[in-house]
């Protein structure tokens, strides 16, 4: 029996509301979480603060190309990450929100159980939530066959027949633990395969699934449930309708920058522009992993974006000479 | 019988529970014919060995007699919390707490033997103006890393306010329910048989749901 152990234990230190920190890393993705462990690793007063540990981690089976660790499931990775910086004693306040940044002579966070924090230096690494099709049907069935993540909801499709619509690396990944417990995937997606070759030919081997490309969806149709989507095929320029109990939506994400519209400049898809020290429009506050106009949106390229950040930081505290 | 814990998962909980404050009782209904009862009954005992602040009691269907109403137990394997003075705050579980859902299991133990999660006052004050009967389900399938947050929710918002009632519901365990309430997608919340929330949302979501009743 499995435990996806996760849980801290109750806070020893509390968290201090009053201090000055030197950086504080907002996400607990890979980029938060290893722009923290640097921080902290430099001397920094850090502060790692967000609410779900993995962050959109938490959405994937398993990882097959962070170099060292093999195929791993991520919720073990998560755990590795985890346990790495516990070993730092990198301090954590988790399950909270983020309400508001503002910049002052510090930054200053505003919380959701009322608190506000205050640091020199901010890494903001908040990622992205799942894009949606935004075609008619998509929300009137979400949850009752329309689903964004496959870790979660594979399960009710046993011996079913599921689409998956997309066709990066997330939606092939999402094709293959879904084709071990559905009867039939089919893959939509409106141009070529944008995944990795070795993942595509994996694909291509498996018996139970179809492949439909250049294919767009134009809507998703039901009855109480979902009973399938209807598509236009672009080589033909015919409509059809494909029957299937549930859809997995997996068509990249956007950006969660919400929080810092109008602070710092963001490019046309709302990503925060970063140059190559990590640092958005306003110095002293860096940007890193998916929410970024780094177009690769990979885990490694995302850790190690924190750290850049947080190595970034640590350079502009000692030139402004207040460390 | 081989232990569900490993010795390193028994140790890390072992040292989270040295947190606890009082004392609880846990009361697991079983019945002989119930599929994960068997399993449910080994991960509460293994449980309630890590710390002797826990009490557990188990108790089979046909030996439950009022307790059925008292707590509400319509299905097996479902196990319910009491505080410190036996007060039954409104806390259950339907289903085996394992995968994700160990989380939101020990996060129950912590809270309901004293350990406070700190709310905003004006969150707290939210609460405490519920002054109807609230019940939440909580549908979770044991793979699904959002499911404890929202199960985290609605029990604590039914041990600050004693008109809450919060459930967590193992969807595949409990499949004719989860057909009942249309559940292809989890975490799915259900408040008072008529309200939906999708994934885990966060507490002011629950309220703006609550207060629209």
């Amino acid at each position: 029996m499995m435990f996806n152990f996760q849980i801290e234990k109750p806070k020893t230190a509390l968290i201090d509301y009053q201090t000055t920190y030197d950086f504080i890393a907002l996400g607990l993705g890979p980029a938060g979480m290893n722009g923290a462990l640097y921080a902290k690793r430099k001397g920094l007063k850090t502060l790692l603060v967000g609410y779900d540990l993995g962050g959109q981690l938490n959405n994937t089976s398993d990882v097959d190309n962070y170099l060292g660790l093999g195929n791993i499931d991520a919720s073990m990775m998560i755990q590795k990450f985890k346990d790495h910086i516990t070993a730092l004693e990198v301090p954590m306040l988790t399950e909270v929100k983020v309400t508001s940044i503002q910049k002052n002579d510090l930054f200053e966070i505003g919380l959701d159980n009322g608190e506000t924090l205050r640091t020199k230096t901010l890494l903001y690494a908040f990622g992205g939530n799942p894009r949606k099709l935004g075609v008619p049907g998509e929300q009137l069935y979400a949850s009752k066959g329309v689903s964004y993540c496959v870790t979660c909801d594979a399960p009710f499709f046993k011996k079913r027949h599921v689409i998956v619509a997309g066709g990066g690396n997330s939606a092939l990944d999402a094709v293959i633990d879904l084709s071990r417990i559905a009867s039939k995937v089919t893959i939509v997606h409106r141009s070529q395969f944008k995944g990795d070759l070795t993942t595509v030919d994996q694909i291509k081997a498996l018996p139970n699934v179809n492949i439909h490309l250049e294919t767009q969806i134009l809507e998703i149709q039901g009855d109480i449930t979902m009973t399938g989507v209807r598509v236009f095929e672009k080589k033909t320029q015919t409509e059809s309708v494909i029957e299937a109990d549930g859809i997995f939506i997996e068509i990249g994400h956007i950006p969660n920058s919400t929080l810092l519209e109008g602070l710092v400049e963001l490019n046309d898809s709302k990503e925060i522009k970063v140059d190559r020290f990590q640092q958005t429009s306003i110095p002293g506050l860096y940007a890193a992993g998916d929410v970024t106009d780094n177009p690769n949106k990979q885990i490694i390229i995302a850790t190690s974006e924190g750290a850049v950040a947080a190595l970034s930081a640590t350079s502009f505290i000692n030139q402004k000479g207040d460390k | 019988m081989e232990k569900l814990f490993s010795q390193d998962v028994a140790n890390q909980i072992k040292d989270i529970f040295k947190g606890m404050v009082n004392p609880i009782t846990i009361k697991l209904y079983v019945d002989g014919n119930c599929d994960t009862c068997q399993e449910t009954k080994q991960l509460l005992s293994e449980t309630a060995e890590l710390s002797d602040k826990i009490n557990l009691d188990i108790i089979e269907l046909a030996d439950a007699g009022d307790d059925l109403v008292t707590y509400g137990i319509e299905r097996t394997p479902a196990f319910i919390f009491l505080d410190e003075k036996g007060t039954y705050r409104g806390v259950k579980f339907n289903g085996i707490p394992a995968g994700h859902e160990i989380n939101s299991f020990i996060s129950a133990i912590m809270e309901m033997s004293g350990v406070e999660f700190k709310f905003s006052d004006k969150v707290l004050e939210r609460i405490a103006k519920i002054n109807k009967p609230v019940d939440i389900k909580v549908f979770v399938t044991l793979s699904c890393p959002h499911c404890p947050g929202a199960v985290q929710t609605a029990h604590r918002l039914a041990m600050l306010n004693s008109n809450v009632k919060g459930e967590m519901i193992e969807a595949q365990t409990f499949y004719d329910l989860s057909t009942k309430y249309n559940v292809s997608g989890v975490p799915k919340i259900v408040i008072n048989d008529k309200i939906e929330l999708l994934g885990n949302q966060p507490v002011e979501e629950f309220l703006k749901k609550i207060e629209s009743l």
